[in-house]
């Protein structure tokens, strides 16, 4: 037997339902047709009531989870696509991420948001939303990248007391494979070593640490021996795993799907260059897509985001300083 | 009776009837018959991305494209295939949006319905529904700042985009401002999977327009000379100052969401009830009743259609794609102001 990420999301959230009579999901066509990419396949049917179809209106959407949360119930809303959560981001931020902080009740609602580059997909449903809210405070983000971590870290998610942006990479969906869902895992908020080395670090997260472990591949025969660091969860950034990690290799490079300016790699080499200025052999690197849209044409996509060869170009240029 | 010119520079004045009824059937059938070779090419694999058709939807569409003119403002949405030709956009911009081609409108930038050329009047759509209406606003208020006091904007919804804030926000916007908007809005039953019923409670989606206090017509989608009665009469309305006006249009997408989708969920009944007729099966038949068109002269017409779309296609399929290396990644004006890294 083999068992998708996408599938993964699915019996996360079917597990999550079965346990926990708080539960339930909503959005735009998650009910009897089980959702844009079938992330809630037969939920409907097995949990009647539970999983409801939303108008569209993802302000609404969020608003409606909060105020469940509120009242005790603990949502999962799936918006169709990352991109059109820019609508409800204002429920996002100013309502879930301030709660807590202000009144000291729990906002338990999951953000389900299928984020990331497919070809062929253009400028409104490629996004990747991680720096945007992880800017924000009050918010849990979380970018899983195999499959276990896709089942894990949705059913630790809905657990969880506070708001969480969980971003699940649409490339991963259908291709990436495990034989078994975990029964054991890294909480959120500790980063995992995907790769060990001993040459240079590379820190990334989502769908990219298939390109970085692509890119440690390439660089083998050429005699390096490249670590790659999973972050996992971007927010919190499990700065000790990268820190460690540098201190072996001397060398990093960050790597990211989003755009360049700000985000998750600036946020990392920011936090090794202050506290461990000392552990470095030569200045981190850091590779993003380039700052314009996502492209709809395959040959604009496949260059405007980092790739298996991008990143080892890259890492060549870290290693020989 | 029916001619062979299939696109032409902007939209004439409706003359009459009869020239206006032929010619916009022309773009209905244009319409479908370009979609469907889009549809061949997805899947064929020729595609990337969606492809989304305006199946069902022809009657409606075509309508309000020829009932703008030049010097109108239009943004049109997923399904206004037959509403863009009828404005004026040649077939080769939609098969090269689809196509990717570095010579299209969006060069490869921006696919499929995601096309447009703001310089001819053409707003391009972004995917977020009920974004574009109050870009539409804001346009016909620059364009009576600038003492244009003639020109509409229209734009199109769907039953679930009326559930958007952005639609809310923007036709009451509209009412406030009295703008020359004309808002058609297709109801076909189904946001995606998700019935009307999941969608709105009100009895007719119509009643929102005397909610925002903008005129408002109901109009039976799979008619063409009820389309193009409706839609002449609200860009008359809008244009003579009479303020926005909403037109909801009752149909049925005779097709899934995408061509990825087999719209399994779209219950027999519904496909048997009245929503369910085939626009372009009723405007032959008034075509033919009306003494309008002939058998023969209607199927010339499509073999028309074919050949155009066919030479558009072939056209396109030996222009080069965008080139990663050629391509300026540049998205603002001010080049001097781009934010350069070091990386990539
Ligand atoms: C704000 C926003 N949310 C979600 C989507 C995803 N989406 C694209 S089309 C669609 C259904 C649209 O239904 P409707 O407005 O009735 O138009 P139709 O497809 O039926 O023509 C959805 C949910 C979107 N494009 N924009
Ligand atoms: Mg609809």
């Amino acid at each position: 037997m083999s068992i998708t990420y996408l599938e993964a999301i699915r019996e996360a959230q079917a597990r999550a339902l079965a346990e926990d009579p708080r539960v339930f999901i909503y959005g735009e066509d998650v009910g009897q047709f089980g959702g844009a990419f079938k992330a809630t396949k037969n939920l409907a049917a097995e949990f009647p009531g539970r999983v409801k179809d939303a108008p569209i209106s993802e302000d609404a959407i969020v608003g409606f989870a909060v105020g469940a949360a509120i009242e005790g119930m603990r949502p999962i809303v799936e918006m169709q696509f990352a991109d059109f959560s820019t609508v409800a981001i204002n429920q996002i931020v100013n309502q879930a991420g301030t709660l807590f902080w202000r009144t000291q009740t729990p906002c338990p609602i999951v953000v389900r948001m299928p984020c990331g580059g497919t070809s062929g997909s253009g400028p409104f449903h490629s996004q990747n939303m991680e720096a945007i809210y992880s800017h924000y405070p009050g918010l849990v983000v979380v970018t899983p990248a195999t499959v276990e971590d896709a089942y894990s870290m949705l059913i630790e998610a809905v657990a969880l007391n506070d708001p969480v942006i969980f971003c699940e990479h649409k490339l991963l969906y259908y291709h990436l494979k495990a034989e078994k869902l975990p029964t054991e895992a890294l909480p959120i908020g500790k980063a995992r070593i995907a790769r060990e080395g001993r040459d240079m670090t590379i820190v990334t997260y989502s769908a990219m640490i298939h390109e970085a472990l692509a890119a440690a591949d390439e660089l083998e025969p050429e005699g390096w021996r490249v670590e790659v660091v999973d972050l996992r969860s971007v927010k919190p950034l499990d700065t000790d795993t990268v820190m460690a990690s540098v201190a072996r290799t001397g060398r990093l490079l960050c790597v990211g799907e989003s755009w360049p300016w700000g985000g998750v790699t600036a946020e990392v080499i920011a936090r090794v260059t202050s506290e461990g200025f000392a552990l470095l052999d030569a200045p981190p690197q850091r590779l993003n897509s380039k700052d314009t849209p996502v492209p709809y044409h395959p040959s604009l996509w496949a260059a405007h985001r980092p790739t298996g060869h991008s990143i080892a170009a890259a890492a060549r240029r870290v290693l020989r300083q | 009776m029916v001619q062979a010119t299939l696109s032409r520079e902007a939209a004439p004045s409706p003359a009459s009837n009869v020239d206006t009824t032929v010619e916009t059937f022309r773009f209905m059938l244009l319409a479908r018959v370009l979609d469907e070779k889009m549809a061949n090419l997805y899947r064929a694999g020729k595609i990337h991305g969606g492809v989304f058709l305006g199946r069902g939807q022809e009657a409606l569409s075509a309508s309000l494209g020829v009932s703008l003119r030049k010097g109108d403002v239009f943004a049109p949405l997923v399904r206004d295939t037959a509403g863009r030709l009828a404005f004026g956009e040649p077939i080769l911009d939609c098969v090269r949006t689809y196509l990717g081609s570095v010579l299209g409108p969006m060069r490869g930038r921006d696919g499929n319905v995601h096309r447009g050329r703001p310089s001819a009047g053409i707003l391009p759509m972004i995917s977020h529904l009920g974004a574009m209406i109050s870009v539409v606003n804001g346009a016909l208020f620059a364009k009576r700042a600038a003492g244009v006091q003639d020109a509409v904007g229209a734009t199109c919804l769907g039953d679930g985009g009326m559930s958007t804030g952005a639609f809310h926000e923007a036709l009451n916007q509209a009412a406030v401002e009295r703008l020359p908007l004309v808002l058609v809005v297709a109801n076909n039953q189904y946001a995606y999977s998700t019935p009307n019923r999941h969608q709105f409670a009100c009895t007719s989606l119509l009643d929102r327009a005397r909610g925002y206090g903008v005129a408002g017509q109901a109009v039976d989608g799979t008619d063409l000379t009820a389309c193009l009665n409706a839609l002449r009469s609200a860009v008359v309305a809008a244009r003579a100052g009479q303020g926005p006006q909403l037109v909801v249009a009752s149909l049925l997408r005779l097709c899934g969401h995408g061509e990825h989708d087999d719209a399994s969920y779209i219950t027999p009944e519904i496909k048997k009830s009245a929503v369910g007729r085939d626009c372009i099966a009723v405007a032959e038949a008034q075509l033919l009743q009306a003494d309008l068109a002939t058998r023969p002269a209607l199927a010339g017409l499509r073999a028309e259609c074919v050949a155009a779309v066919e030479q558009a296609v072939a056209t396109v399929q030996r222009e080069p794609a965008p080139d990663p290396f050629a391509e300026q990644w540049q998205a603002l004006s001010a080049a001097h102001l781009l934010d350069t890294t070091q990386e990539s």
